[in-house]
């Protein structure tokens, strides 16, 4: 789904983005830029899929992910994400086509499933903690919480990127400024698709197995 | 004087978090001294700011400034500041460890020293030498490439304020509460909750991660700078090298960086809701900390030095009046120690017990570096062969590192061989080591920094005669101060002793602390050359290109339009500049108009409430940070509605700059 981005990102240029020291014969930096920024966030998650990997067995006689993990409910967590990522690829679909209002439309469906999944992550960390397997009971679930909130709070912060570049877009229109941004943050969705694929693959499937 | 240190009470009240008033320590005498001098100061300050009516221009020109070159400067000057902080904890820690032998305790209780240590640590690299070569490659490295300004000035602005707020947060640690007393990289499970119960590893813990936030900003940005706003014609290998080994630097910051910030957020948690990363008990491991924070450590060092051999490149290839000998050989050399610098961390805790195997590849790695680096000794060296070696100050001190640092990277691959680390492991040799490769590689690169590109900054140079007496001061302060180090190294004293039985040792102690006292005579010559150049500017006034430089820099006026270049230059290969000269170039006299971004306050604003986040996270203020957070996000959000961020500068204007500049 990442490949959508490319050709398109490739056209942007000029001033009207974030970036504005450009010559107008440079193209513009920020796509460069913003996935220097993701390569350095996915280190951050290697970091927290590596301890995961080291102290994810210290379960200090507590619960085992065969006691806590769900798969079903997993399955439609993760589902609700790479729909996500499919109704954002949409969403840049009507944008290109100068559609304003599909691409707004699209976008809120984008947002909606994405808040189901913080939805459905809450639920499950208040369950966890009510059953006494909160982050403070072992370095296992210590681990568990931080690599799936740390990945859960990029999925946040995701949302209320959306929010307010759906109102800019509806307030300035699908300009070359706009279409920089939408493209951005579309490179930030299906990222966090890509490490929650890693996180349901490592995290969940594997330790179920 | 020594007392028995008492925590105060653990309170926690809804208004004030944990913040009693036995937390500010009004009978500690040294102190109460250092804020009243800071209170003073300050008040001068404002004095002047307010007599020559400078507020206005200090926000308008320098605080919401986006210009590479201004951040640049201020960064130098945030290093400067905090270098006398840091060297003030030198000058503590030598006086206590030349009186605290024999039985005497000397002046400073275990509980200050201990945080003396600490902060002289943390100070010194975070927010001395980042700063310095942070610094160094925003000024000169858009410069160098033809570029206008960074990829990104806005975030520019915001990296540096982010790291002003870390750097205020730690001196905020000396007046309210207290600095962590747990080394520069705070191991747990000492720095855990159950072992460091104040605030002191908080305040560590907060202020990096917000100077942590404006690094790899920066790194991103200066990287992307460098693949996206070159001049025209300029090829990767058409860089300078100081521009080559900026990229490889913020190449590391980018890799490096975020592993910092995630052990920092993991150890964070385990001290703020009781998670089990690095704890004795529930499944922790400890050593999960010391080798990530060594993932982080050790290209840390090489984030450091690398940028310096760029300047030192440069300085040796300008003063013998020659290309750079090799220059492929450098640029390869400098790509295979960032690879290299990612492999070797393990070297830093051979003790721990991970196995022969293990640590012999960690070993051959190690020594694996210093063929690279020997590749640019020799590179170095071939430049002056036969060139007309012009021994000004900057060339003082590349030589100086040569020799110094030399002998640093020699005791390094000692060190390397896991035998020896064994006996040498935590004591003063890796201490002299280490300030031996930091001080003669960093301090003297940045000092060598300083001296040469001056000019371009201010378009006066600095005094000859006191910038000489402070390399020889510092040089020669350098090795009384450390050499004695080595020796009680290999006699077995560990490092971060408060006070020590043997009174043999106290003598190397007293050579140590007099050395200490040399390089405070070359830091005040430093300071007195820069305020003595400065009056009188108007006899040291130089023109554009004083040293009769080689690289794009040097065509700017000195100091520089907000422009920098009134045209594109259009680039055919290296050392750009010094063909333009052989060509009889000058600049057209069309000018059109420049296309420039605004500045903005919103980097301040929200590095402020970071700041504020910060100091109520430590303090346990819930409510204080939760507004601050969500100013700091408001701001953010802000900012992104505001479209109109760019400007054109009128043709007049750059005429009437460049006259100007042909007149200085």
């Amino acid at each position: 789904m990442t490949m959508l981005d490319t050709p398109l990102t490739g056209r942007i240029e000029g001033p009207a983005g974030p970036a504005h020291s450009a010559d107008h014969a440079h193209a513009s930096p920020t796509p460069i830029g913003f996935w220097i920024y993701l390569m350095s966030d996915c280190i951050i998650f290697g970091c927290l899929f590596a301890t995961y990997a080291v102290l994810g067995y210290g379960y200090a006689g507590g619960p085992a992910p065969h006691d806590l993990f769900e798969p079903g409910f997993v399955a439609w967590e993760t589902a609700l994400l790479l729909f996500s990522s499919i109704t954002f690829g949409i969403a840049m679909l009507r944008a290109e086509a100068h559609d304003l209002k599909g691409t707004t439309l699209w976008l809120i469906v984008t947002g909606l499933l994405g808040l189901g999944f913080i939805a459905m992550e809450i639920y499950e960390f208040n369950h966890l903690i009510h059953i006494g397997a909160g982050p403070d009971r072992s370095a296992f679930l210590s681990s568990f919480f931080v690599l799936v909130g740390t990945h859960g709070l990029h999925v946040t912060g995701g949302l209320i990127w959306l929010v307010t570049l759906t109102i800019q877009l509806n307030w300035k229109g699908l300009t070359s400024a706009n279409m920089q941004r939408l493209s951005t943050l579309s490179m930030f969705w299906h990222f966090l698709d890509l490490v929650w694929i890693g996180v349901f693959s490592f995290v969940y499937l594997v330790r179920l197995v | 004087m020594a007392t028995e240190h008492v925590q105060p009470a653990e309170v926690w009240t809804p208004i004030f978090g944990r913040l009693t008033l036995d937390w500010i320590p009004y009978h500690e005498p040294i102190l109460v001294g250092t804020f009243g001098a800071i209170v003073l100061g300050g008040l001068i300050l404002l004095a002047i700011l307010t007599k020559y009516r400078l507020w206005v221009p200090l926000w308008k020109d320098w605080i919401t400034t986006i210009d590479h070159k201004k951040i640049g400067i201020m960064y130098m000057i945030l290093g400067f500041i905090m270098f006398i902080r840091g060297f003030a904890d030198a000058l503590m820690m030598r006086a206590q460890q030349a009186m605290a032998a024999g039985g005497a305790e000397g002046y400073l209780p275990p509980h200050h020293f201990d945080q003396v240590f600490t902060a002289h640590g943390v100070i010194m690299i975070f927010f001395v030498a980042m700063a310095f070569v942070t610094g160094i490659m925003n000024y000169v490295m858009p410069a160098q490439i033809g570029a206008r300004d960074v990829a990104f000035p806005f975030l520019n602005n915001f990296s540096f304020w982010m790291t002003v707020a870390g750097a205020l947060l730690v001196n905020i640690s000396l007046f309210v509460g207290e600095f962590a007393r747990v080394g520069w990289l705070a191991f747990p499970p000492l720095s855990g909750s159950d072992f460091s119960t104040g605030p002191g590893v908080d305040y560590y813990l907060w202020s990096l991660q917000i100077a942590g936030v404006g690094t790899t900003l920066s790194g991103i940005n200066l990287v992307a700078t460098i693949f996206k706003m070159r001049a025209p014609g300029m090829k990767l290998f058409d860089m300078p090298v100081f521009t080559w080994t900026t990229l490889c630097t913020n190449v590391l910051i980018v890799a490096a960086f975020p592993v910092l910030t995630a052990t920092l957020a993991l150890l964070t948690l385990d001290r703020y809701l009781g998670t089990h990363f690095f704890t004795n008990d529930m499944g922790g491991n400890a050593m999960m900390y010391v080798n990530l924070i060594w993932i982080w450590g050790h290209p840390e060092v090489y984030i450091l030095i690398i940028p310096i051999f760029g300047v030192f490149s440069e300085i040796v290839s300008t003063f013998s009046g020659k290309p750079l000998f090799g220059y492929k050989t450098m640029v390869w050399a400098t790509a295979c120690i960032m690879v290299l610098s990612f492999v070797v961390w393990l070297h830093h805790f051979f003790t721990m017990g991970s196995g022969a195997n293990v640590n012999t590849f960690f070993g051959i790695t190690t020594m694996i570096i210093a063929v690279p680096t020997g590749v640019k000794i020799f590179n170095w060296l071939f430049t002056m062969y036969k060139g007309r070696v012009r021994f000004e100050v900057p060339m003082l001190w590349t030589v100086g590192f040569l020799v110094t640092f030399t002998i640093g990277g020699m005791t390094g691959v000692l060190l390397a061989v896991p035998p020896v680390d064994f006996q040498l492991h935590n004591t003063l040799f890796l201490v002299a080591h280490f300030h031996n490769v930091i001080i003669g590689g960093v301090v003297f690169g940045v000092m060598a920094a300083v001296t040469f590109w001056w000019p371009k900054a201010f378009g006066f140079k600095l005094d000859d005669r006191w910038g000489k007496r402070s390399f020889w001061f510092w040089c020669i302060g350098f090795y009384f101060a450390f050499m004695p180090l080595y020796a009680l190294g290999l006699m077995g004293v560990t490092r971060r002793m408060n006070a020590y039985m043997d009174s043999a040792w106290q003598i190397y102690f007293i050579v140590a602390a007099f050395g200490a006292g040399l390089i405070a005579l070359g830091i005040a010559s430093t300071f007195i050359g820069f305020f003595v150049s400065i009056k009188n500017r108007k006899a040291l006034a130089c023109g554009p290109d004083p040293w009769n430089g080689r690289t794009l820099e040097w065509a700017m006026q000195s100091p520089p339009a907000p422009y920098n270049f009134p045209q594109e230059v259009h680039v055919r290969g290296r050392d750009e500049w010094w063909r333009m000269k052989q060509e009889g170039f000058q600049w057209s006299e069309i000018y059109e108009p420049i296309h420039m971004p605004k500045n903005t306050a919103t980097g301040v604003l929200i590095a402020a409430f970071a700041l504020v986040l910060g100091f109520a996270m430590v303090w346990y203020i819930w409510w204080l940070a939760i507004v601050s957070f969500l100013a700091c996000l408001a701001i953010g959000i802000a900012h992104t509605f505001n479209y109109n961020r760019d400007y054109w500068i009128p043709e007049s204007d750059v005429a009437k700059h460049e006259q100007k500049g042909a007149l200085a």
